[in-house]
């Protein structure tokens, strides 16, 4: 036997392959600097959805419902940062408080997607066939129709509320997830060490969580971020037209359907929960921009 | 227990693609037989059907493969009347794989122990650790130094030969009674075929295995195999053991191959390939598939499959010459001029 062994030094200093590619990633995210900003704007929201409510519950002197009326449509000032609403409620306040309803929604209704998406594609991918046929048409019928319209659809159906439209922008992702992850699987699937798993008495349940899932795993990363940003895109769509949140809650497109009606006397109160979707919308695509390009490099030309 | 006498008996095996243009026929009536603890080589060129047989052995055909008929008997029992679950519990534990590439053989997520560990925890409920464990034995096994820092090694962190022999850790685990090797050695370095090739040899002896060696190098096939099946255009072609064939091989086609080897032992200006290519499954000749591409080819073997023949040796050729209906030259010479000159 020892004749026969590979003669080769082991490297004496022993690396975490797993943490240095993690490592690679974010060198390479680092130089992205559009990405960055992105990425630190997402921490500061979750920061302040997480915090904020607490801190202004504290230090500050209204509540997100606190009603003033003899004090409202005031504009920006010491006092009131973002101004007072047409019930002299403050607007940063409620802004603070709609961030943690405006993550929520986003991460919630792509986590619904995600988690029906992803199994269908990989399912999809993985047995091909009649399977593959069935639950592709039916992607394409719910991407037929135009996000926003399916969305509107499915609350119209559900009826108003903010849980429905978590529920009803989860449905909308799910084609996105399904595609992407179906294409990722079908190619990883023709590699040979699926072969190999199969050939050592792997089942299919196996192969396709143990094996396919973790090499598929950054297409659905990147998705996943962009997707927040169209999750909270739609969800606020759905508020403006009074079908998602209901008033009084602090929702963004909410208020900014609210405040649309004094946009001459009053800027400032459909002002700050546009610019605040826009940020949000913003800082989730540029990194999932940034993540895409720093897994797969190739990617970029 | 039951009684057998050979641990595997392939009996006209008949695998087919069924493709929207009809179906392509590409293992054709295949028979052979393997006694415990034997080598079987595989010959053939690319396209000749020899992966397929592998395959279908698991039962691992994607689709639109589908086995048409034909038994796998192994220990006895006829493969191909196991349900997919108890085929699972065949693979991995009883008949092993290993793949060409050993570059994309290996899951490059996990670590090599895992990857080993793998079919311990399914076939024998090992636990991590007991598994991990096993999984350093194994990587001794196969001769892969400093086994302890290795097992916890990423497969991008080896070089072919290595991944080959982790390869052959993995398919070895779980002990198993058969291994099928399909062109192990094609993808790798010379100097790292011979040491694979032996590493296979070595634990074939020690575990008392089978081995299935599929490959288009009859140099492996000499050094390694007890028997070999020559493989054309889906069909066996001749059948015998190793001795025999490299002395006197009997079907045109071995011979065509042998002559398209280069030779250290005679003086050679050229190498004498075959002319022609194999035909595609899609367009096959009526009669003898070797035919067009036969230099001996009449109109018997043009017009008629032959069968089997088997010789005073109990080896198999699939060709006219050798049966009494031969209708060309008595004499005719497959060798051409030069074995005359040697002989």
């Amino acid at each position: 036997m020892s004749e026969n062994t590979v003669n080769e030094p082991v490297t004496a200093k022993r690396v975490n392959p797993r943490l240095e590619n993690y490592k690679m990633i974010w060198k390479r995210l680092k130089k992205n600097k559009a990405a960055l900003i992105g990425g630190y704007l997402i921490i500061f929201f979750i920061l302040v959805a997480v915090f904020g409510p607490y801190l202004l519950s504290q230090f500050g002197q209204y509540g997100p419902y606190q009603q003033n009326l003899l004090n409202k449509l005031q504009g920006p000032s010491a006092e009131h940062w973002f101004g007072t609403d047409n019930f002299g409620r403050d607007i940063f306040t409620r802004i603070i408080h709609g961030m943690e309803l405006t993550l929520w929604i986003g991460f919630l209704s792509v986590l619904i997607g995600m988690i029906i998406g992803v199994p269908l594609g990989i399912i999809s991918g993985y047995y091909g066939g009649r399977i593959d046929n069935i639950i592709m048409r039916v992607m394409d019928v719910l991407l037929a129709f135009p996000g926003i319209l399916l969305a509107l659809a499915i609350v119209s159906v559900l009826g108003g509320s903010l849980q429905n439209v978590i529920i009803a922008v989860g449905i909308f992702s799910i084609p996105a997830f399904a595609r992407i992850v179906r294409g990722s699987t079908l190619s990883v699937r023709k590699l040979e060490y699926i072969d190999a798993v199969r050939a050592l008495g792997a089942s299919d349940f196996r192969i396709i969580f143990k094996h396919i899932l973790p090499n598929v795993m950054s297409p659905i990363i990147v998705q996943a971020t962009l997707r927040i940003a169209t999750a909270v895109l739609t969800a606020s769509g759905l508020s403006f037209l009074g079908l998602g949140a209901q008033p009084p809650m602090p929702e963004w497109g909410a208020m900014l359907s609210a405040g649309r009606t004094y946009m001459y006397e009053a800027w400032h109160v459909a002002f700050f929960p546009g610019a605040m979707i826009v940020l949000v919308v913003l800082a989730f695509n540029i990194f999932g921009d940034g993540i895409r390009d720093a897994l797969d490099p190739k990617m970029k030309q | 227990m039951s009684t057998y006498k050979n641990i595997l008996e392939v009996r006209n095996l008949q695998t087919s693609f069924f493709t929207d243009d009809g179906e392509v026929k590409a293992v054709d009536g295949v028979s052979f037989e393997l006694p415990k603890g034997k080598t079987l080589g595989v010959v053939g060129e690319s396209g000749s059907g020899k992966s397929i047989t592998a395959l279908s052995l698991l039962q691992l055909l994607s689709k639109p493969g589908k086995i048409k008929g034909g038994e796998i008997l192994f220990k006895g029992k006829n493969l191909l009347d196991y349900t997919e679950k108890q085929m699972r519990e065949i693979r991995g534990n009883d008949i092993s794989m290993i793949f060409q590439e050993p570059m994309t053989s290996l899951n490059p997520v996990y670590t090599v122990g895992y990857q080993i560990s793998e079919s311990l925890m399914i076939h024998q409920n090992l636990n991590k650790r007991e598994a991990k464990l096993k999984s350093i034995e194994m990587l001794k096994l196969v001769g892969i130094p400093s086994p302890e820092k290795r097992v916890d090694q990423y497969p991008f962190e080896l070089s072919g030969g290595m991944r080959q022999r982790v390869m052959i850790a993995m398919a070895l685990a779980c002990n198993p009674d058969m291994l099928i090797a399909d062109e192990p050695t094609t993808a790798l370095d010379v100097t790292i075929q011979a040491q694979i090739l032996d590493l296979i040899r070595e634990l074939q002896a020690k575990l008392d295995m089978s081995v299935i060696m599929i490959t288009h190098d009859l140099g492996v096939v000499a050094e390694t195999c007890d028997y070999v099946a020559v493989m054309y255009a889906g069909q066996v072609v001749e059948f015998s053991d190793v001795r025999s064939l490299f002395k006197k091989p009997k079907h045109p086609y071995t011979v065509g191959l042998l002559k398209s080897l280069p030779r250290h032992d005679i003086e050679q200006e050229k190498l004498q390939p075959i002319k022609g290519t194999v035909p595609s499954p899609k367009e096959m000749p009526v009669g003898c598939r070797f035919s067009p591409r036969c230099p001996a080819a009449t109109d018997l073997c043009r017009g008629r499959m032959p069968g089997l023949i088997t010789d005073e040796q109990k080896n198999e050729i699939r060709c006219w010459i050798y049966s009494e209906e031969w209708d060309g030259d008595p004499e005719v010479n497959i060798y051409g001029e030069e074995r005359i000159a040697e002989g």
